[in-house]
Formats: C-alpha cells, sequence, structure tokens
C-alpha cells in the first residue's frame, strides 16, 4: 500500500511534538512489509532521515513551468530531490501560477515554521498539493495537523483517493477555548472532507466529536509512542545537586498550566526545603512566572534556566528526579514519556492525552495544587515510591512502540480503502 | 457421615482520610468518617443483617442442627458498635443459640503474623477478649487475617492456646492431598489444620448467579449433591467466604438467600450435618501432617502473600510501620495505640497493589483511592505523621537495641519486684507466727524481722545483672 502524506515539521528541524510524532508514527509504519509512504514537508534541510520514507521537499515542487537544464536542477536542489521527479513534477503543473512568487525553479519557497502569513503559506502548500497528487501514486491520503488539512483536501479533490486526517491538537487545546475562527473553520472543513479521522487521545477524539459535531463512527484514536532513546543519551552526564530537583519542560504557555506547577512548589517549599523547581522553556507567560514566583518568595528554589534543545533536554531530565506537566489540556503530551525513558517518575495532569495509557505515573487534576504538591513531596520523601515508578516507568514506556500505533494506522487505511 | 462447615468473614478497614504531607504533624486524625460509617452502614443493611435473619431462622427451623463459625475482626466490631449497634444485638442472638462458633484472629485484621510475633500474639489476645466481652465465648480456633498460615506461624498459634486453624487449601502446598480432611500442622502436630475447600466456596461466592457459569443456576439441591459425590473419606467440606457474599456480592435477586435457606433440607436428606470447627476437631484425627513452607493466604491467584506484600511499596509502608511496633507497646497513651490498631489492617496495603488483569480488578473494586500510588502517599503521610507521635514518646534517637536492653531490664525489675513481694508476704507470715508465738514466749520481734529485710536487698542488687546478660545473651542467639 502507498501513502501520500502531508506534515509540517520533520526531525531533526522540529519546534513542538507535531515533527516527533509524524516522523515515529511513519518510521513505526514503514516497518510493516508492504507500507510505502511518500511524505511532503514544507522545507527540507537535506539531513533528514530519508531511510523509511520518500521526503518531498514542498520548496522544490515546481508549480510554474521552468525550463531548466538536468544539470542546473541537480547543482541546485541536488541533495534533497532526485532530478527525475523534479521533472516528473514539472510534466503535472496544472495551472499558471506565474503570478505568484516563485523561485528560478517555478517552486515557491516555504519556512516550513509558524511565520506570521503562516495562512499565506498553508494556502500555498494547498496549491503545491495539487501538482503532487498529480504525479504521485498512491492508494491514500494522510495529513497531519491542521495546517496540512488544505493540502489533503486538494488532493483528494484532484484524485478522489480517500483522505485521513490526524489529529494532534485542535485550537481548543492550544487557546483553552477561546478558538481562531479562521482555524476553526480550517479544521472543521478538513474533519468534514476527511473519510476518517485519527485522534491521538479519547480526550481529542471527545472534543472533535463534541465540539466540532463529527459522527463519532469516523473517528478513531491511535495513541502516540515514543522512539527508543539512544544509550548515549541515556547514559548522558548530568550534575546532580544536593537537592531535589522538579522540573517542568515546555512551553511556558497557558496550555501548558505552567501557574499550577508554581503554586504547587510554593506549597511543597513551605514544608521542605532541600528542593528546587526548574521551570525550562521559554513562552509568553514566562515573564508572568517570574514574577509569580517572586511574589510567593520561592525566587531563590525557583529557576528559569530558558529554552532547552536536543540533547540538553535530556540532560536535564538527567539531572531531575521529578518530572512535572500540569497541562490544562494536552492532546497526549510526549514529554512525560520522555522523562519515564529517562528513569524520571511523572506526574501528569489527568487533562492530558498521556494518562489515558500510562500507568506508573501519578495522575492529579491540573487544578488541584494539593494533590499535586503532595505527588512531589511523595516522590522526593519516599524513596520506595520514587523506585517503584523509575522501574515500572521505563518497562512500561518501552512497551509503547510506534510500530504498533503504525498497525493500527494501517488497519484503518484498509478499512477507508476497503468501504 | 460427612459434614459441610461454615466459616462466614466480616471484616471492614478504617478506611483513611485524604492526608496530605503539610497536615502531617497538625492533623491527628486520620479516618475518612463518611466513607466509613457510609459503607457499614450500607453493607449491614443490605447483607450483614437479611444474613443475620437467615442465618437465624436456619438455626431455628432444624432445630440447631444448622452450625457454622463466624470470624469478625476487631475494627469491624468497633465500627459496628458505632454505627450499626442492632447488627451487635443480631450477633448476640446468633450467639445465644449456640449453634454459632465465634473463631479467633488478629484484632487489626493486621499481617503481624508476618513479621512480629509479640504483635501477633497482642493482637490475638485482644481479639479473644473483644469476643468474649460481647458474645461470651472465649475462641478456640484461629483463622488468621485473609487465612495466612505457614509453619512459622502454626507454633505461635498453638502456644496462644489455639485447638485449630483454618487456612487456604491452596492447590500448591496440597498437591494431590484434598482439603476434605483435617491435618496436622507439621511444625506444631498438636494443632489441627482445617483447610478451605476453595472450589465449592467459590462456586458459591463468585460463580452462583454468573448466567456465563456453565453450571448456572445453582441451586441448593445440585450443590449438595457435590458434595455427597465426594469419595467417602472426606469427610469435611470446609466453605469460607465473606458474610457480604450473601447480599451484597451476590444481590437479593440473584436468589442467595433462598439458595442458602434451602441448604440444611437438602443436607439433612442426604444425611449431611453442618459442624463448627471445634465440631470437627473434636470428632475428626489428622490424617496427616501438613508443611507450608512459604505464607500462603486465600487471596489473589498466587494465593500468597503478594497481594499484600508484593511490591517495593507496600514493603515499605509494612516494614516502615513495623519499625516502631517496639515503641508504640512501651506507650500507654489511649489514642496512639487506637491509631496503631487502625493503620495495622492490611487493607491499606492491598490497595497498594500494582498488579493487572484478574488480580488487580479486585484490587482496584475494593480501594478508595485512584491508583496504587495514590494509595501508598496518602497512607505514607499518614504514618508519617504517626511516626511523629511515637517519636514525641519515644524518641528514635534512641536505638532499638538500647531500648530492648532497657525494657528487658524494667521486665526484669517487675518480675523481681513481684517475687521479693512474694518474699515479703511469706516473712510478713512467718513475722505473724513469730509474733504469735513470742507472745506465748519471749518478746524478741525486731530483730527478727530486719534480718531477712537486709539478705532481700542485696539480692536486688546482684539478681539483674545476672538475668540481663542471661536476656540479651539469648537474643543475640536468635540474631544468628
Amino acid at each position: 500500500m502507498k501513502a501520500l502524506m502531508f506534515g509540517w515539521e520533520f526531525p531533526p528541524h522540529i519546534l513542538g511534538g507535531l515533527g516527533t510524532a509524524s516522523y515515529g508514527l511513519t518510521q513505526g509504519m514503514a516497518s510493516h512489509p508492504g507500507m510505502e509512504i511518500s511524505f511532503v514537508i514544507p522545507k527540507p534541510w537535506g539531513d533528514e532521515d530519508r531511510s523509511f520514507a520518500q521526503i518531498i521537499g514542498a520548496s522544490q515542487v515546481p508549480v510554474a513551468w521552468r525550463d531548466v537544464s538536468r544539470e542546473y536542477v541537480e547543482s541546485r536542489i541536488g541533495k534533497l530531490m532526485d532530478p527525475d521527479l523534479y521533472f516528473r513534477l514539472r510534466d503535472h503543473i496544472y495551472a499558471d501560477f506565474n503570478y505568484m512568487a516563485t523561485n528560478d525553479l517555478g517552486c515557491i519557497e516555504f519556512s516550513g515554521r509558524y511565520p506570521d502569513n503562516l495562512l499565506e503559506e498553508i494556502n500555498n502548500y494547498s496549491i503545491m498539493a495539487g501538482v503532487v497528487a498529480r504525479t504521485l501514486d498512491f492508494d491514500i491520503i494522510h495529513s497531519h495537523d491542521w495546517l496540512t488539512y488544505p493540502a489533503g483536501i486538494h488532493a483528494k479533490q484532484v484524485t478522489g483517493k480517500p483522505l485521513v486526517i490526524h489529529v494532534h491538537a485542535t485550537d481548543f487545546d492550544r487557546s483553552r477555548g477561546n478558538v481562531n475562527p479562521t482555524v476553526f473553520g480550517i479544521e472543521l472543513d478538513g474533519m468534514h472532507h476527511a473519510d476518517h479521522i485519527i485522534t491521538v487521545s479519547n480526550l481529542t477524539r471527545n472534543t472533535v466529536i463534541e465540539k466540532y459535531g463529527i459522527d463519532p463512527a469516523k473517528v478513531t484514536t491511535v495513541h502516540n509512542a515514543v522512539i527508543p532513546l539512544s544509550p548515549e543519551l541515556i547514559n548522558i552526564e548530568a550534575p546532580r545537586s544536593k537537592d531535589k530537583v522538579v522540573t517542568f519542560l515546555g512551553r511556558i504557555t497557558m496550555q501548558k498550566g505552567p501557574e499550577y506547577f508554581v503554586e504547587a512548589a510554593t506549597k511543597v517549599l513551605k514544608n521542605n526545603h532541600n528542593v528546587r523547581f526548574v521551570m525550562a522553556g521559554s513562552g509568553d507567560m514566562m515573564d508572568k512566572m517570574i514574577r509569580l514566583a517572586a511574589e510567593r518568595g520561592i525566587a531563590d528554589r525557583f529557576h528559569f534556566p530558558g529554552f532547552q534543545k536536543g540533547a540538553e533536554v535530556y540532560k536535564m531530565l538527567k539531572a531531575s528526579d521529578v518530572y512535572v506537566m500540569p497541562s490544562v489540556s494536552e492532546p497526549f503530551g510526549i514529554s512525560p514519556l520522555e522523562a519515564m525513558q529517562m528513569g524520571v517518575p511523572s506526574i501528569i495532569s489527568k487533562q492530558s492525552g498521556c494518562a489515558e495509557i500510562l500507568d506508573n505515573v501519578i495522575k492529579t487534576d491540573y487544578w488541584d495544587v494539593d494533590a499535586m504538591a503532595d505527588a512531589i513531596h511523595a516522590l522526593i520523601s519516599y524513596p520506595a515510591l520514587h523506585k517503584q515508578l523509575k522501574e515500572d516507568g521505563i518497562a512500561e514506556v518501552n512497551q509503547i512502540t510506534w510500530d504498533k500505533a503504525g498497525a493500527k494506522v494501517i488497519d484503518i487505511y484498509n478499512k477507508v480503502i476497503n468501504k | 457421615m460427612k459434614a459441610i462447615s461454615f466459616c462466614f468473614q466480616i471484616h471492614q478497614p478504617f478506611r483513611l482520610k485524604r492526608y496530605r504531607f503539610f497536615d502531617i504533624g497538625n492533623d491527628h486524625y486520620y479516618y475518612d468518617d463518611f466513607a466509613n460509617d457510609d459503607i457499614i452502614t450500607r453493607i449491614a443493611q443490605r447483607s450483614y443483617m437479611p444474613a443475620a435473619e437467615t442465618l437465624m431462622r436456619m438455626i431455628e427451623d432444624s432445630k440447631g442442627k444448622f452450625k457454622f463459625a463466624l470470624s469478625i475482626s476487631g475494627v469491624a466490631l468497633e465500627q459496628l458498635e458505632q454505627y450499626v449497634p442492632e447488627f451487635i444485638d443480631q450477633l448476640k442472638k446468633l450467639a445465644a443459640t449456640g449453634s454459632v462458633e465465634f473463631l479467633g484472629e488478629t484484632y487489626a485484621h493486621s499481617l503481624a503474623s508476618l513479621i512480629d510475633v509479640e504483635e501477633f500474639a497482642e493482637q490475638a489476645r485482644m481479639h479473644d477478649r473483644k469476643i468474649e466481652e460481647l458474645f461470651g465465648k472465649k475462641p478456640k480456633v484461629f483463622r488468621n487475617t485473609e487465612l495466612i498460615y505457614s509453619d512459622d506461624i502454626a507454633p505461635q498459634v498453638l502456644a496462644l492456646g489455639y485447638k485449630g486453624i483454618i487456612t487456604e487449601g491452596a492447590k500448591h502446598i496440597l498437591g494431590w492431598k484434598s482439603p476434605n480432611y483435617v491435618y496436622a500442622a507439621a511444625t506444631a502436630p498438636k494443632l489441627k489444620v482445617l483447610l478451605r475447600n476453595s472450589k465449592l466456596s467459590n462456586d458459591i461466592s463468585f460463580n452462583f448467579g454468573n448466567p456465563e457459569w456453565p453450571e448456572y443456576p445453582l441451586t441448593a439441591d445440585k450443590f449438595i449433591d457435590w458434595i455427597a459425590q465426594t469419595p467417602e473419606e472426606e469427610q469435611i467440606i470446609n466453605l469460607g467466604m465473606n458474610l457480604e457474599v450473601l447480599g451484597e456480592m451476590k444481590p437479593r435477586e440473584t436468589g442467595i438467600f433462598q439458595f442458602f435457606e434451602a441448604l440444611p433440607r437438602f443436607a439433612a436428606e442426604r444425611g449431611i450435618e453442618f459442624w463448627t470447627p471445634t465440631d470437627t476437631i473434636k470428632k475428626l484425627k489428622p490424617v496427616g501432617e501438613l508443611s507450608v513452607m512459604h505464607p500462603i493466604s486465600w487471596a489473589d491467584e498466587a494465593r500468597d502473600t503478594s497481594a499484600w506484600l508484593g511490591n517495593a511499596l507496600q514493603n515499605e509502608a509494612f516494614n516502615k510501620l513495623y519499625s516502631v511496633a517496639e515503641r508504640v507497646r512501651l506507650c500507654d497513651d489511649r489514642r496512639l495505640k487506637q491509631d496503631w490498631d487502625y493503620l495495622q489492617g492490611a487493607d491499606h496495603l492491598f490497595y497498594m497493589s500494582t498488579k493487572r488483569l484478574g488480580d488487580g480488578a479486585a484490587h482496584g473494586l475494593f480501594s478508595p483511592y485512584g491508583t496504587p500510588f495514590e494509595a501508598f502517599t496518602n497512607y505514607m503521610n499518614v504514618l508519617a505523621d504517626f511516626i511523629v507521635r511515637v517519636e514525641e514518646q519515644y524518641p528514635l534517637s534512641i536505638e532499638n537495641e538500647e531500648l530492648n536492653a532497657l525494657l528487658t531490664t524494667i521486665r526484669n525489675q517487675a518480675r523481681e519486684i513481684e517475687s521479693l513481694n512474694k518474699e515479703v508476704t511469706s516473712m510478713r507470715l512467718n513475722i505473724e507466727h513469730l509474733g504469735e508465738e513470742e507472745k506465748k514466749g519471749a518478746k524478741k520481734p525486731v530483730e527478727a524481722v530486719e534480718a531477712p529485710k537486709k539478705s532481700t536487698a542485696k539480692e536486688k542488687a546482684a539478681k539483674p545483672k545476672a538475668t540481663k546478660t542471661k536476656t540479651t545473651k539469648a537474643k543475640a542467639e536468635v540474631k544468628k
């Protein structure tokens, strides 16, 4: 079976969980025999892992005809795309897009990020999708998150092939309910056109059913998984403090509930002085959190090391005794699974999707600061609990693999195609 | 001749309230009164009381031929006295019929038998006193918490004066043997061991009323027939279950009450009697010895102690609790002692189980907590406060060894004082004799009194040292 996937992020150049999840899923699906995947992303850098999927950069797909030589294409984009594919794509340009800003190869340049003109970029991505859909041979279309729904819809309209959309998050999660009408519109349109909808948790599934009014029969949950860590990362060296370290790692935004972490820290520090709290990350609520920590009088024990990337994340986890994710609304939330891989027991909010599949974590309501503080205290004061969650957590998370998630997605493909 | 011996258990723990770490040192009340009241009242109304009525009627209708045993934990009795005293009255009436035997067990429904010999004995005696006080009879047969039994426990139970013990007829210890005989404990041959027939017991407590069970519906006729069909030499069928099976686990509409009421009639038709455990012990001789190396119980698939001590959390909580046992026994603060009893309940550990699948479901069903980790955290917080209170009375800075030494001295002194007192009284008697004699003869009483007193004072100085060294030596040997 051949699938055409539209995505926005792909490791190693990622901005959030979407890229990691797309990568893991694609890899997991490709491990099943007979599965071929073409993955379209806005802007490849050339260092992506192409061993299990054909990566197509939207920035290399011509939408306007240019008379260029093979050598020229080879020299310009050779390390990103096979020139043969470029010419095949060029043969399938379906309209004259010369009025748009295109480059010397007739391609639209994509940033691959989340720029201010995001909506324009999404639209361009869908124009480009028309060319790809006409060129490639595939049985099913799979769109990851709302940015790529228009592209998926376009591809479906051109080819009549079934469309599966993958909801990694909805705007209700990102905005605590104050949805952006344009984004909501795009999401709703995608859901209506989709032959089947995959959600990353039952929490998201309920949002899709209740807030978007979608038929439950059309929505299936496939929980995310994790990619096993390399031994270098697991054994990474990190400085250990005398004090116990409790860590929050993620964007410091409304969705992640950082204020509850500060409040819980205040409660813990009242009775227990040998603890330090770390809020690693950046975001629009960071200044507010710094002020809040100061107001609570815990600034000497509450630290903001800023945004962490790559190996720093694992170093940070290695140096921690407890990981806390107090998200107000988290469609899935991969970070507690990563903490578990590193042997750090996690406290997660019941309002996060990963709570549905994890047993060896402590779950509290995000607003229940008392419960969260109590859990933090228990993990730093009762070594038996820490040990139990650490050991069973590693065993549990090692069982959550992408090939199982991939098998579920393939099942859905088969159902949709044979409908 | 065949007999059925029913043994019904009544137990409810004192469930803990939500106790956060910032309550440690501030709040010394640990119990969820609302939940405890609510649960025991509901179960008493749906199950205990109608069940007692049914059993009473069965005794009356059979003119006392229907007999059974009850095993009620001390903590359950306390809750019943507090919340459902009318049920205690019912129990007293049952006791008055003479057809009901009350069994011995640990007062707190504790696992003390696995860790602390002294505490175990104390709990058993305490429970005996409670039963005697309420129902006027001292238990003769012991039924340890959750039917826990091992070779180590048997001699302790015998030493406490019980004639027999009931435990689980666990397949892995029986092998080819049948549970339908009386056995003798390998480590204490005078103690008779009665084994619960788990297959027939579970047919009532689990399978009854389940339409998916191939034998559904289970009727009294059929059930008695199964018992009648067991080999002739197998004379005693011990059926053990929670009393809650009647009415709570198997609701009234399943016909469980009618099933029980019909049992004596069909049993009589086939010449099957009903015995109490004491009847069994009197009437039957042991067919052989039974050795149980590792503790068994009636819980979970494994029938071992893993339901309570299966993971690191449970072991940590268990060991922490009993680490202060000695100190608590020294205390005479009544509230502290009461909390000590309530915290020992095996249920608290049961809630911390991380078992999955079939067994896990049973653990989750009864647990007031969402997860085992919550159960552990809450219990440890309470325990932390409890230990703080114990420490206030007996600081942990004093080593256990030192404490032991002090304890032995105190105990020896008590013995010493007793023996001295005896001496004094005998002296007094002597003096009186002397006085009487002297009245008759010469008048010289003063010297005669003083002389023996001096000698006892000397003895007092010398004796404790000797006994002390003896006991410490003995302890050191035990440790080896």
